[in-house]
């Protein structure tokens, strides 16, 4: 795909889908129409030259394709006439009403995709299919899953959307207050799994796709902000996470011009709009101090401190834990750090997790126990989830050592 | 939609207490609003009788069909717009919160 149509793609792969949901309910005929109109554009387009509505011309096009499939299966004639009335250009149309139709129908694909009737892997492989566009291969190899195994899944979910009668509607009043929370959480996931070692850096920008539409969609809900705040000042990084041989390099070790300064600009100014003391909030200007300092040392790391203390108090996890010893061994010397580090080992939570390991090895290192630090990064490397990781930890041990 | 709920008990109960509901007015709300169809509280399971018939024989077992510690205590039907006026239904629910309830769907064989 050329880096035009890319774009128009993903802007107007999900309007096309939601709305056909909405018009004919059918799912898979929804997404089979929208695919073959981006098929047709990506034969089409580079001979004839680009339409002048891009994205009208892919709604006209998966339209009537809808309507020769359903003619076909001899639905209602209802359907038939409420598709032939969509407007293609409905989005270009100012004013009219026409623009919040559109819009619900997206607002309403992502509610409906995060209900939290179905499970939550379902949620995210639902929506990255349906929102995002993505293939099921490519969902299915991140999950690590056969394809057949993820188009099952994918099936029972819409199957389930059929048969349980969940609505294709964005919830209102204390619903929304109640559902908001879970689609946010599917995001974050959808981030966390392209920002992870071996993940799809893809997923990551899908994830702030979406949480720019919501921002836009729903202006009023000041967590969504706070969680694209969140996406973008971590994604600053993306550049900048590996050395030339791939491994993951900590925050000490990367280099910071190569953080993209657009990215952070825009995390921090969304960030002035967003709730801050929530958990995404919290989390966001945790990632705002990283981005905003220039080295380690020069890191505010009483805010951050602070941040963590405010997370722990809303839900103690012991990676949250974890962090917050971290944290406090930076802003108030690492013996802070180690006795906050021993109390929320006390439960045996973190245990052989090869994060608090190096946490401890850290801050031991800081301490002047440099053999003890060592062997702790050994043990961590041992334990560790990946290769890139253990390198890291191997690499540390050696320089603590030496 | 209509949906069967099958009213469950549970091993580990709501230990929060307050604003514990009322089944009655559980059921005369639901009832005056036309989502409860009807109802009805079941005898305990040491009083169900599971019948099978293989190769023409009759086969009777005294105790319900699944052996587990959640037992059907009792069945609502529903009539909903969709799924979330059910859950709305089924959380105010006094066994939402001593027990567990299902929601199932009738299968829909117009579709």
């Amino acid at each position: 795909m050329t880096a035009c149509l890319e774009e128009v793609a993903a802007d107007a792969y999900p309007r096309i889908v939601a709305t056909l949901i909405r018009v004919t309910g059918d799912w898979t005929l929804a997404e089979d129409c929208a695919q073959e109109a981006l098929a047709l554009a990506v034969q089409r387009w580079p001979g004839e030259g680009e339409p002048a509505n891009p994205g009208g011309w892919l709604m006209t096009v998966a339209r009537n394709r809808a309507i020769d499939t359903l003619r076909r299966a001899s639905v209602e004639r209802r359907k038939l006439a409420e598709l032939a009335a969509l407007t293609p250009d409905a989005d270009e149309t100012p004013g009219a009403g026409r623009e919040e139709e559109v819009v619900d129908d997206r607002l309403r694909l992502v509610f409906t995709c995060c209900h939290p009737a179905l499970a939550l892997e379902s949620r995210v492989a639902l929506t990255l299919r349906t929102v995002c566009g993505v293939p099921t291969a490519d969902i299915a190899r991140a999950f690590l899953v056969t394809e057949s195994a993820m188009t099952r899944r994918l099936t029972r979910a819409k199957t389930k959307i059929a048969d349980a009668g969940i609505p294709y509607r964005v919830p209102s009043g204390r619903a929304l207050g109640e559902r908001l929370p879970g689609v946010l959480a599917v995001l974050y996931l959808l981030f966390t799994q392209g920002y992870n070692a071996d993940g799809d850096p893809a997923f990551a920008e899908e994830a702030i796709r979406l949480a720019r539409l919501l921002r836009r969609l729903m202006p009023g809900q000041r967590e969504v902000p706070a969680l694209l705040a969140l996406f973008l000042l971590q994604h600053s990084r993306r550049d900048a996470r590996r050395d030339a041989d791939g491994g993951l390099l900590t925050l000490d070790r990367q280099d910071r011009s190569r953080w993209d300064r657009q990215a952070i600009a825009e995390g921090l100014a969304v960030l002035a709009e967003a709730e801050r003391d929530s958990p995404y909030g919290l989390q966001a200007r945790i990632a705002a101090c990283h981005a905003t300092a220039p080295s380690v040392s020069g890191t505010d790391w009483a805010e951050i401190a602070r941040c963590y203390d405010g997370l722990a108090a809303m839900r103690s996890t012991p990676v949250v834990e974890l962090n917050r010893a971290v944290a406090h061994g930076y802003a108030h010397g690492p013996e802070a750090g180690l006795a906050l580090l021993a109390r929320s080992r006390a439960g045996g939570a973190l245990d052989a997790h090869p994060l608090a390991l190096a946490a401890e090895a850290e801050l031991t290192a800081r301490s002047g126990d440099h053999q003890r630090a060592a062997a702790l990064f050994r043990q961590a490397a041992d334990v560790a989830h990946s290769e890139p990781e253990r390198r890291a930890l191997l690499d540390r041990a050696a320089e603590t050592s030496g | 939609m209509k949906y069967l709920m099958f009213v469950c008990s549970d091993t580990q109960p709501d230990t929060d207490k307050t604003d514990w509901p009322d089944v009655d007015v559980w059921v005369a709300e639901n009832d005056a609003r036309g989502r409860r169809v009807r109802g009805a509280v079941l005898a305990p399971e040491t009083a169900a009788t599971t019948v099978r018939v293989r190769e023409g024989e009759l086969i009777l077992t005294d105790g319900p069909f699944a052996e587990t510690k959640e037992v059907i205590v009792g069945f609502d039907l529903l009539d909903c717009a969709d799924l979330d006026e059910a859950i709305e239904v089924a959380r105010t629910h006094p066994m939402a919160r001593a027990g567990r309830l299902e929601l199932r769907p009738f299968a829909d064989f117009e579709q």
